[in-house]
């Protein structure tokens, strides 16, 4: 965390409210997102008990599993899923528009420029935290491998027709997601603890209910008693007034009210089976619907409120903040492009994501990530005067005012412009000799490098009060204009700061360059395992005893 | 005539005064030797855990009860999955240690299992000791044992430690064995979960290797205790068990080291005032009194390890502590603490300025007015 981040943590505990983290949105939120608010089995794996999905907040889709541990129920379950998510990707899929892109033509050799399809826009999934993404992860991997009869007539349990393909669709948002500044699944508390600085701990922060009760408190609360109240207050049952995010649920309540509802429900279905006749039959039926109703309202009643939470940070995203413009969109077209390529991928009739990827794949994943991670650094500073304060505390950026420009040229046949130009900053950069700094010109970056302090040119002979750190904490450096400013002799008009003009320059570049390119995966060296070989389709996980009850 | 009271018992005694009259001793379990790891500077919790002080209650009386829990499904599968992996005289359990750390010795085909039961958990561990001498002496032989009992001195007062299961190869050397329910997906289960796994079985080597040194005689060495620890777990969404050796070395030292330098019980004990008793039935106001004699070192990271966490941490709150904000937060502050000290020297009412945490305050202070377009409070 930086020091401005403390700081503005350290205020919200002193006035009782969250503070601002940013000064613009810097995620893209989708006019229709697609809320999942999953619910799990304690200490079963991706047995789901129940959720909330939809996109209109007063109308969600409640999907419950009255006995987890049934297969055939979960499958129901997952299957209701499917009908609710895959609908929503398709009207994605559908609206595309014309788009370029950089191909390598296989038999020249040469980059060459292809039409294709883009998404014209991608779907958002929005799960209440963290833990929820690693659910939508977990469910895509106990989905994707699973036949269907359609696949595979001889598979002992064959899987509702969708569901294999909602595997290989939640597989993709759960993957991306560990993309850094992606947006096709986010998580709200992730999102909310960007923007606002909260008076608790980062791990606090992963609470929804905490976050949101501090960032709106109630009339005649401070966020830190309302935040206490969302972590702790029970009722008079024991039960928590506000149930956890999810997807792990409390464990009073799965001792006190969820498991006596699960084992009526068992009874109820066990003297179904045993009925003799019609009319005991029908009784008993009653009774089994009674109980899977009781279930049905405990999963509504634990989903609901984080329902609610969610829509209520989306509102507080949408109504206090700005989107970040250009950079956020650029962003949100490479989700675009993420999406459009796995629709191609599935459309091509592509196996299912493998359980673990190839050395070739998983090198790129990691450095397509790293790149993202300082394309989003460097596009949030630039975007948000918040995160660039904090850049110019760490001495990676500067700003302040041109006080002198002296026109000078380079040497050579044909002298270009290289413009001297100083600037008084109180900053500190860290500039290292001939160092290139970088300012955003009409959102392209304009390079220049760094000459020196002001004195050490000893231009105006009062050495050392100027000099870093000076008695007013400012300082004059002297900075070559090194690009951007046409091909003529003479700079284009407002190419070059002038006297008077506000500049902020930054040590770190603006646009990341792709790493070394890896080699394709049928050459991969030895050293990583040899080509991967033919790609063998995957077995679906075999099934055990223990999945039937 | 009163037999004297040798230092050991004294001990004893204090912290049984400490614990209450008629309040029997809680074993330290894996969460408490999970916070001695994650903690290990705070006196509260080690003054708490060695006196065996039910925190859970504890907190229930002081009105800041701890929400640790354990949901009964994952009761019944963790049981149902352990039950499953010893069956059989633990034929697939010691199958997977065959497998995974000791593929050059013979096949289990037959496995010793000893009956370890006893009365007490002195007489367990004096029993498990016994039966783990008669293991390691009959060579060519697997044997296992099922929840054995180990001592290990903690800050001067004996825990006792009951792992999942412990292996004696046929070579004589010993093996740690965890069985944990959370599911290893496609071979890699959740690191932080493996960690604490790795963490507590660190704890089963060291309390195994004290019985190990126990044994060495001039005729044969002390037996080995392997470093390698085997983790059971359930195969992806199934119930079969999966197993991977992990490498404790690392959790070994540190354990080791934390296990030495942690604050002598008997030093805490003799600071706290004549009386101080946390029986969970006196009233709430002496419990508090008799908690805050003893200092704790609050930060969040407790919330997951410590019963007591959300009492430690109204605490700390209570008193402005910068600390509750996060550790990292407490770092880059330097001497300033509270976070009412922070803001004045933020602000430019307190502090020297020629202290850099102080300037480097007050310059991020401007930074962040300037940024969010407020008039800058402070002079620079």
């Amino acid at each position: 965390m930086s020091l401005i981040a403390t700081l503005a943590r350290l205020e919200a505990v002193h006035t009782g409210r969250a503070q601002p983290a940013a000064t613009v949105r810097h995620r893209h939120l989708s006019d229709r997102p697609l809320v999942f608010v999953p619910l799990t089995t304690a200490g079963e794996a991706g047995a789901p008990l129940g959720a909330l999905v939809g996109t209109d907040r007063d109308a969600p889709h409640l999907l419950v599993v009255p006995q987890p541990r049934d297969r055939d129920l979960r499958f129901a379950f997952l299957a209701e899923l499917a009908d609710v998510v895959l609908p929503y990707i398709d009207t994605h899929a559908d609206a595309v528009e014309a788009a370029e892109r950089n191909e390598t033509d296989p038999e020249t050799g040469k980059r060459v420029k292809v039409e294709v399809e883009l998404c014209a826009d991608a779907p958002q999934l929005i799960v209440p935290s963290r833990a929820g993404v690693d659910y939508v992860r977990l469910l895509g991997r106990s989905m994707r491998f699973r036949r269907t009869a359609d696949q595979d007539p001889e598979t002992p349990y064959p899987a509702p027709p969708r569901v294999p393909l909602l595997g290989r669709w939640l597989t993709h948002f759960g993957e991306r997601a560990r993309v850094p500044g992606s947006s096709l699944l986010l998580a709200m508390t992730d999102v909310l603890s960007r923007h606002w600085a909260t008076g608790q701990s980062t791990l606090e922060d992963q609470h929804l209910g905490a976050l949101l009760a501090w960032i709106a408190p109630p009339e005649g609360e401070t966020g830190a008693e309302a935040a206490l109240r969302a972590e702790l207050a029970r009722d008079r049952e024991g039960q928590l007034l506000w149930p956890p995010a999810g997807p792990a649920t409390d464990p009073a309540f799965d001792n006190k009210l969820l498991a006596p509802a699960i084992d009526r429900y068992d009874r109820a279905r066990t003297a179904l089976a045993a009925a003799e006749d019609g009319l005991e039959a029908d009784d008993r039926l009653g009774d089994l619907t009674a109980a899977e109703r009781e279930i049905r309202a405990l999963v509504e009643s634990r989903t609901r409120p984080t329902w609610d939470a969610v829509w209520h940070g989306l509102d507080l995203l949408r109504s206090h903040l700005p989107e970040a413009g250009r950079h956020v969109e650029e962003r949100w077209t490479r989700d675009r492009w993420s999406f459009t390529g796995h629709r191609d991928r599935v459309l091509a009739g592509e196996p299912p994501q493998p359980r673990r990827d190839d050395a070739v794949t998983a090198a790129n994943k990691l450095s397509a990530r790293e790149r993202e991670q300082a394309r989003l650094e460097a596009q949030e500073a630039l975007d948000d005067p918040l995160v660039m304060a904090g850049r110019r505390l760490a001495g990676e950026a500067f700003a302040g005012e041109v006080t002198e420009v002296v026109m000078a040229y380079s040497e050579g046949k044909r002298p270009s412009p290289r413009p001297l130009v100083t600037v008084r900053t109180d900053d500190r950069p860290h500039l290292g000799e001939r160092a290139k700094v970088f300012r955003s010109l009409g959102g392209k970056p304009q390079a220049a490098e760094f000459v020196g302090y002001e004195e050490t040119l000893g231009k105006d002979g009062n050495d050392g009060e100027n000099g870093p750190g000076g008695e007013d904490g400012g300082v004059l450096l002297v900075l070559r204009v090194l690009d951007k400013m046409g091909r003529g002799k003479e700079p284009e008009a407002g190419s070059v700061p002038e006297k008077g003009d506000r500049v902020c320059f930054t040590l770190f570049e603006h646009e990341q360059r792709g790493g070394a390119k890896l080699p394709e995966p049928e050459e991969t060296p030895w050293t990583h395992g040899g080509p991967p070989g033919e790609q063998v389709p995957e077995a679906a996980d075999p099934l055990t005893e223990e999945d039937v009850l | 005539m009163p037999l004297p009271r040798t230092r050991g018992t004294a001990l004893r005694h204090r912290l049984a005064e400490l614990r209450g009259p008629d309040v029997p001793a809680k074993a330290l379990d894996a969460r408490a030797l999970a916070a001695l790891a994650a903690n290990p500077g705070c006196k509260r919790r080690a003054i708490l855990d060695g006196a065996g002080v039910n925190k859970a209650a504890l907190a229930n009386a002081l009105g800041s009860p701890s929400v640790f829990g354990q949901s009964q499904f994952a009761f019944t599968r963790g049981n149902t999955f352990e039950a499953k992996v010893k069956a059989d005289g633990g034929a697939e359990l010691l199958r997977l240690v065959h497998e995974k750390l000791d593929r050059t010795a013979e096949p289990p085909a037959h496995a010793r299992v000893p009956e370890l039961t006893a009365t007490g958990p002195e007489g367990r561990t004096a029993r498990t000791a016994l039966a783990l001498r008669e293991a390691t002496e009959a060579r060519g032989e697997w044997t296992l044992f099922d929840h054995p009992m180990l001592a290990l001195d903690v800050a001067g007062s004996p825990a006792f430690l009951e792992p999942d299961a412990v292996v004696v190869h046929p070579d004589g050397s010993w093996t740690v064995v965890e069985i944990k329910s959370f599911p290893m997906l496609d071979g890699s289960a959740d690191p932080a979960k493996v960690g604490a796994a790795a963490r507590q079985a660190a704890v089963y080597v060291l309390a195994l290797e004290r019985i190990a040194a126990r044994l060495a005689s001039d005729s044969a060495p002390a037996p080995r205790v392997r470093h390698r620890v085997l983790l059971v777990c359930p195969k992806d969404f199934s119930n079969l068990p999966t197993a991977s050796a992990v490498d404790v070395r690392k959790q070994r030292a540190v354990t080791a080291r934390q296990l030495a330098r942690l604050t002598r019980i008997e030093d805490i004990a003799d600071t706290l005032p004549d009386g101080t008793c946390f029986s969970p039935d006196l009233p709430a106001a002496d419990l508090t009194t008799a908690v805050e004699s003893v200092p704790a070192t609050y930060a969040p990271e407790c919330l997951s390890a410590c019963e007591l966490a959300f009492h430690c941490r109204a605490r700390s709150r209570a008193s402005g502590a910068v600390t509750s904000l996060g550790r990292s937060v407490r770092a880059e502050l330097g001497g300033l603490t509270t976070v009412e000290d922070v803001l004045s020297a933020a602000r430019g009412e307190t502090g020297d300025p020629d202290d850099p945490a102080v300037a480097a305050l007050r310059r991020a202070a401007r930074l962040r007015a300037e940024a969010l377009g407020v008039e800058v409070a402070a002079c620079r």
